[in-house]
């Protein structure tokens, strides 16, 4: 079961990335990440983080994506010219990819971790819940968590001053 | 399932996102297959604190979830006021940066 479950995510997961990569359509091309998003989520439920999954559907999926939206309708979802002024970067692009997935995996799948090839520890039934990751949040990694409220704000300041209405220039 | 089998996910959906933003000229794409990457690596950051048994790396993963976001609205912000300039949303038209 958890096996079928792993394979049909990991499919949803590939669909959607390459779909991101190869719609013409940008709007299309947001669509094909929201579907990727989804089958993270439930990546990351098979890995018993409920938190981060309903984080990533919750702010992701539906904000992060909601905007997305917004914007690629404000500018147009115009398709961008068939094939481009760099000449072979069609094809060189696809075979630098390739290079980089068997550089990492054979970073990863050599790096002799003993761990790797297991299904990793048993983990009780509040592994990676709301509760759990709260207390990590507020109380062993405050600084981050305040750090990381900073930037947010900062993020909400800098898209304003970037896109609201300028008045000379 | 075998954590590997995750690990070995993540770097070829990190992969197709930076093969992404290879071929792609718009902005916007760009951005996508950023995203992507994005979560392939909160994919190997989530598969590794199973791995463990930590509960730590789900934390990290949350913060580069929160640095996605600023990362999002900046990019957004930036494409719309190349939108409001009309200036061409292709990469590589907008080459006043360029040395």
């Amino acid at each position: 079961m958890e096996a079928v479950l792993f394979f049909a995510a990991a499919l949803g997961a590939l669909a959607g990335a390459i779909g991101v990569v190869a719609f013409r359509n940008p709007f299309y091309g947001v669509l094909a990440l929201i579907v990727h998003l989804f089958s993270l989520a439930v990546l990351f439920l098979l890995l018993s983080s409920a938190f981060v999954a309903a984080a990533q559907v919750v702010v992701y999926a539906g904000a992060v994506m909601v905007l997305y939206a917004f914007v690629v309708a404000y500018v147009g979802g115009d398709t961008e010219p068939a094939w481009d002024p760099i000449p072979g970067q069609r094809f060189l692009a696809p075979l630098l990819g390739a290079a980089l997935f068997v550089e990492l995996s054979i970073a990863v799948l050599g790096s002799s971790l003993v761990a790797l090839g297991t299904d990793g520890p048993d983990v009780g039934p509040g592994f990676g819940d709301p509760a759990a990751i709260g207390h990590l949040l507020l109380e062993r990694f405050l600084l981050p968590f305040e750090a990381s409220s900073i930037l947010l704000l900062l993020a909400a300041v800098g898209a304003v001053v970037l896109a609201g209405k300028r008045g000379a220039a | 399932m075998n954590v590997e089998w995750y690990v070995v996910l993540s770097s070829l959906l990190f992969a197709i996102g930076a093969t992404g933003i290879l071929i792609r000229r718009s902005p916007v794409v760009i951005l996508l297959c950023l995203e992507l990457m994005l979560n392939a690596g909160n994919l190997a950051l989530v598969a590794f604190s199973r791995m463990v048994g930590n509960q730590q790396g789900q934390v990290f993963a949350i913060v580069v979830m929160v640095v996605a976001a600023c990362e999002v609205v900046i990019g957004l912000g930036l494409i719309v006021a190349i939108f409001r300039r009309r200036l061409p949303l292709d990469v590589d038209e907008l080459t006043e940066l360029r040395g």
